[in-house]
């Protein structure tokens, strides 16, 4: 059997430093709470009760699909958050809330403390935008096939880094193809897009979205269309921005590996609402949910034995349009009460940090507590 | 019938002749550049009730190689040379209404987007009247029985046959289609990635209920995938394909045990694991050359973190290495390094 | 464990090809420059193309003889084309090669002075009518809602009214126009099919991610339409032009035939005016008819060969494929 730990270690040569088992992310942090108690709790981005519905059909059949219900989650400074849900989850939408492509229905976004609806000003949602930019999933669609790959990052410096240069721009732009991995920049910089692989086309993405200094990146499942080879090169480009550049990623996925691989916290989604969330090694060791379970059970993992739990579940989508009270996932859910079809369980803390939306959940840990 | 679940031991459970012999197939595209070869000389044979998985990323030439044996080359893609032997019979050659009376009856695809194969304007139920009636089933009692019996095999309520595409989910569209291609109990069923589309619990779930319908009904099957893991519990035996060749093949096990081609390890190692330590993974690095301007020597020798000086001018042969193939120069001298 | 080496290696290497194009390393490329090495790899493709396709190149031979007749018609044709200096209704003969109308002009003369306004009228209206059909087209796909309604309601309107009986109409309060106003009646009558096709295709790729990320940077719709999406749709806009130059050219010269535009004025379309008004046909002056005619038919036959080419340049499926007979080893 090979030892998967020494080979990774004798192919050291790109990989973030192992020394230390803590993440650097957690050393900074470590030591901003220190030197500053009161601003651990302070969160960059947070939401509260976050809303979308749209209304689908027309005439005599409206309906009101229910994207995102009630959402509230935070994220702190230089963290990843994964966002976590199969398709149908809300996760997607949640990503374009907070990018701004949509409104929300109801609840409120909050960057710094400063609500988003008081936007206002094209230099306020500028500045937002140079905040909370957003990476997108396809590859192939998300470049403009007709200009060379400058363009949309000397583009962004314009737009959000009006004191630079011409010349100046031309070398932030370098500098940052370089940084993720795009070398030599100056090259790099003027081949159009069908000239890069899947993979350098995403680092392109990346690098238009760290031209604007951002607090807070949104990554559209990233690395989903690429191949998983190149996935891991993307994977560390982002543990890398986190821990040399500060910048806070919500890493949206449906893969719970690759988010257990980068994340600090994990978010779990179903049918538009938090199923659970909280530090990832917590929630993948001890899920709450039993969606949340049913998921780490039916991950395949190359290494691992085959388990047989979630044999039984077909993955029926979650039921969205006019949804009614109860729990959005008591068709599927084995543990089930009567409660559970009445009433829709608040995300409720379960142990520091670690919250879950389950009756049967809830009522296990004052159980135990008690 | 043949067991189709392959036990830790690795034992294959091929039992008697082949059903299918792969021979050195090659397939050529013709482009401005010349002539770029997509499979070159790829052999393999498939027992009765074997689960044989291909494995390679993008590029490396597997869905050509479904569709070489398939036979749906089209231009400008070509059979440059080699066999396939299903069933005793040489398929290159054969006339379209002598492959008409093999495809389906005997041996039928699951191609990729096979939620998008579904007419979206007709009703599940006439679509499997449809291909019946294409292969001279004619009585209205059968077909309804045989839609309904194998609706009921994939997990579906026969009531769906009166539903259309778009009133099922994707999974249950998946299974449909494969419900389809099972609709003559074929000896062989091809799929190319046909969870792709699908999310992990489905996924999975489709998985297993393959693996229950080739315990009932005994055909074999050829599984293309990106996605290795998903192939690790459920195949007999894997293929790994690089640049159009094959790189390792293998029974499962040994293959995920001790993978021996330095590609195979890299590919594994690419996973990060649910469990265990959360260790920093480097993937490979660099990317797959282009096909039409091949480097001499391996093909994966500018990534490879065991090149040697050798392994840019020889192409690799393939080697037996305790009963696995693999196209490393690393076991050249029958050593494992 | 001996290792048995099971098959003999490959077979021929693949000559490696030229390179592909690789971006100048060092300092940036001035912006005109880079417009410059654009436009003109452009036109590289573009003259590949014409070459290649043979319907292309024949659409291209056309045109440039008509522009040749329309840049130097002082060269080849010797005599004044207005002026009523000749015998009337001559045949043709060495020194008419047309013959001469009814009032004594050089028909040859005429034949080669009025390809440039011919010319003019078909590529001024056709580019304009473009203009037009790219501004109300896209527009009203990316900008959608009220914008999509509002533009739409314009654009269908236009394109229902019959243009005949309209033109008519307008004739009648405008008994003197020129060219300038056939000009401004092709384009607004003629803009609105291109806007349709425009409009179908911009919908078509509203939801590229390329222009969720541009408004994710912060761009502003006037700049997404003008830079992201119009760009992208080039083969479908020159496709536009020159199908509407096609059908401009012969519905300026049906104009012209009754009389509408300046009947002074030589054109082809002038031409035909004057051949029918005086029954060329019956007379025995075939030539002041059909030449014409004969001009009119070349250029739109141009147009429509040169969208070959466009076709095949914006659309690669359409590229010939050279069907390789892949050798089977026996």
């Amino acid at each position: 059997m090979t030892e998967p730990s020494t080979s990774q270690a004798a192919q050291q040569a790109t990989a973030p430093p192992a020394a230390s088992r803590v993440p650097a992310s957690l050393r900074k942090r470590a030591a901003r709470a220190a030197a500053d108690p009161s601003a651990g709790a302070a969160a960059l981005l947070r939401t509260d009760g976050l809303t979308k519905h749209f209304k689908i059909g027309g005439g005599l059949h409206r309906r009101t699909l229910h994207a995102v219900d009630d959402v509230s989650l935070s994220i702190g400074v230089g963290e990843i958050v994964a966002l976590v849900g199969e398709s149908g989850s809300g996760k997607s939408t949640t990503a374009r809330l907070l990018a701004r492509i949509y409104q929300p229905t109801a609840g409120e976004i909050f960057l710094q403390g400063r609500r988003l609806s008081a936007i206002r000003s094209r230099a306020d949602l500028l500045a937002y935008r140079s905040d909370v930019p957003m990476v997108f999933q396809d590859p192939f669609s998300s470049i403009n096939p007709v200009f060379r790959v400058s363009h949309g990052i000397e583009r962004s410096l314009r737009l959000h880094r009006p004191e630079l240069s011409r010349a100046e721009r031309r070398a932030e732009a370098i500098r940052i193809f370089e940084v993720v991995g795009l070398a030599p920049g100056a090259e790099v910089l003027e081949r159009f897009p069908h000239e890069l692989s899947g993979g350098q086309r995403q680092r392109v993405g990346f690098a238009q979205a760290l031209a604007m200094r951002p607090k807070l990146i949104l990554a559209d499942e990233p690395v989903s269309m690429l191949d998983v080879s190149i996935r891991i090169g993307l994977l560390n480009l982002m543990t890398g921005l986190r821990d040399a550049e500060d910048v806070s990623i919500l890493y949206i996925t449906h893969d719970i590996a690759s988010a257990r691989y980068v994340a600090d916290r994990l978010v779990v989604m179903y049918a538009g609402q938090i199923a659970e969330s909280g530090p990832v090694e917590d929630v993948l060791a001890r899920p709450r949910h039993p969606y949340t379970q049913l998921l780490v059970s039916a991950v395949p993992d190359p290494r691992a034995e085959l388990s047989v739990a979630a044999d039984t579940d077909r993955g029926e989508p979650p039921r969205v349009i006019d949804p009614t009270p109860g729990c959005r996932f008591r068709w599927r859910c084995p543990l089930a009460i009567d409660a559970c079809h009445q009433v829709t369980p608040p995300l409720r803390q379960l142990l520091p940090d670690h919250s879950a939306a389950c009756h049967v959940a809830t009522a296990d840990a004052e159980l135990r507590a008690f | 019938m043949s067991s189709a679940l392959a036990d830790d031991t690795g034992r294959a459970a091929v039992t008697g002749e082949p059903i299918l012999q792969v021979t050195d197939i090659t397939v050529e595209y013709a482009t401005k550049q010349g002539n770029v070869r997509a499979v070159d000389h790829v052999s393999f044979d498939l027992g009765r009730g074997e689960f044989v998985g291909i494995v390679g990323e993008s590029g490396c030439g597997k869905s050509t190689l479904l569709f070489a044996i398939a036979q749906l080359l089209a231009p400008p893609a070509g059979l440059a040379g080699g066999n396939v032997v299903f069933k005793g019979v040489s398929m290159v050659g054969l006339t379209d209404s002598q492959l008409a009376s093999v495809r389906w009856k005997d041996m039928s695809v699951v191609m990729q987007s096979a939620m998008n194969a579904l007419n979206p304007v007709t009703s599940i139920g006439a679509q499997f009247k449809d291909a019946m009636r294409a292969h001279g089933v004619r009585s209205k009692t059968e077909i309804a029985d045989r839609s309904a019996h194998m609706l009921r095999m994939v997990g579906i309520d026969p009531t769906h046959l009166r539903s259309y595409p778009h009133q099922l989910s994707g999974g249950m569209r998946q299974r449909a289609m494969i419900a389809m291609a099972l609709l003559f109990t074929p000896d062989l069923v091809i799929m190319d990635e046909p969870t792709s589309a699908l999310d992990v619990v489905a996924q999975r779930s489709l998985m297993v209920q393959i693996k229950e319908l080739q315990a009932q009904l005994g055909f074999s099957v050829i599984f293309v995938t990106h996605d290795m893991s998903l192939v690790r519990h459920f195949s007999d035996r894997l293929m790994v394909m690089y640049a159009g060749q094959v790189a390792e093949l293998g029974v499962t096990s040994q293959v995920f045990g001790s993978p021996l081609h330095p590609y195979t390890r890299g590919l594994m190692d690419a996973f990060p694991s649910i469990k265990g330590e959360r260790v920093p993974l480097t993937g490979i690095p660099g990317h797959p050359p282009d096909l039409a301007r091949i480097p001499d020597g391996c093909l994966f020798a500018p990534r490879c973190p065991k090149v040697m000086t050798e392994c840019e001018t020889t192409r690799p042969p393939l080697y037996l290495v305790d009963g696995t193939q693999v196209r490393c120069l690393l076991y050249a001298d029958g050593s494992t390094r | 464990m001996a290792s048995t080496e099971l098959s003999a290696g490959l077979g021929p290497t693949i000559t490696p090809s030229a390179g592909q194009p690789h971006a100048q390393s060092g300092a940036p490329p001035s912006r005109a420059r880079e417009a410059a090495t654009k436009t003109g790899q452009a036109f590289l493709r573009l003259f590949r193309t014409l070459r290649s396709n043979r319907k292309a190149s024949a659409g291209f031979i056309l045109l440039a003889f008509v522009c040749v007749l329309a840049a130097v018609p002082g060269l080849i044709a010797h005599d004044p084309p207005r002026a009523e200096i000749y015998g009337r209704s001559l045949g043709p003969s060495a020194s008419h090669l047309f013959g001469t109308t009814v009032y004594g002009q050089d028909i040859f003369a005429q034949f080669i002075w009025g390809a440039r306004e011919t010319l003019i009228i078909a590529v001024v209206s056709g580019l304009l009518s473009t203009a037009l059909s790219v501004v109300m087209g896209v527009a009203a796909a990316y900008l959608g809602g009220v914008w999509d309604g509002g533009l739409n309601l314009v654009t269908d309107t236009l394109l229902v009214i019959p243009s005949f009986p309209l033109l008519l109409i307008i004739a009648a309060y405008l008994p003197n126009s020129g060219v300038v106003v056939l000009i401004a009646i092709l384009v607004i009558t003629g803009y609105s099919y291109g806007a349709r096709q425009l409009r179908a295709q911009a919908l078509s790729l509203r939801g590229r991610d390329y222009l969720e990320a541009a408004r994710v940077r912060g761009e502003r719709s006037v700049y997404i339409i003008a830079v992201e999406i119009i760009p992208t749709m080039t083969p479908l806009i020159v496709a536009t032009f020159l199908g509407t130059a096609v059908y401009n050219v012969l519905f300026a010269a049906g104009l012209q035939f009754i009389g509408f535009g300046n009947p002074a004025s030589v054109s082809w379309g002038t031409m035909l005016y004057w051949a029918q008004n005086n029954e060329a046909l019956s007379i025995g002056q075939y030539l002041w008819a059909l030449m014409p005619g004969l001009g009119i038919a070349i250029l739109g036959a141009s147009f429509a060969l040169l969208n070959y080419a466009f076709d095949e340049i914006g659309n690669p499926a359409l590229r010939p494929v050279r069907r390789h007979r892949v050798k089977r080893p026996r």
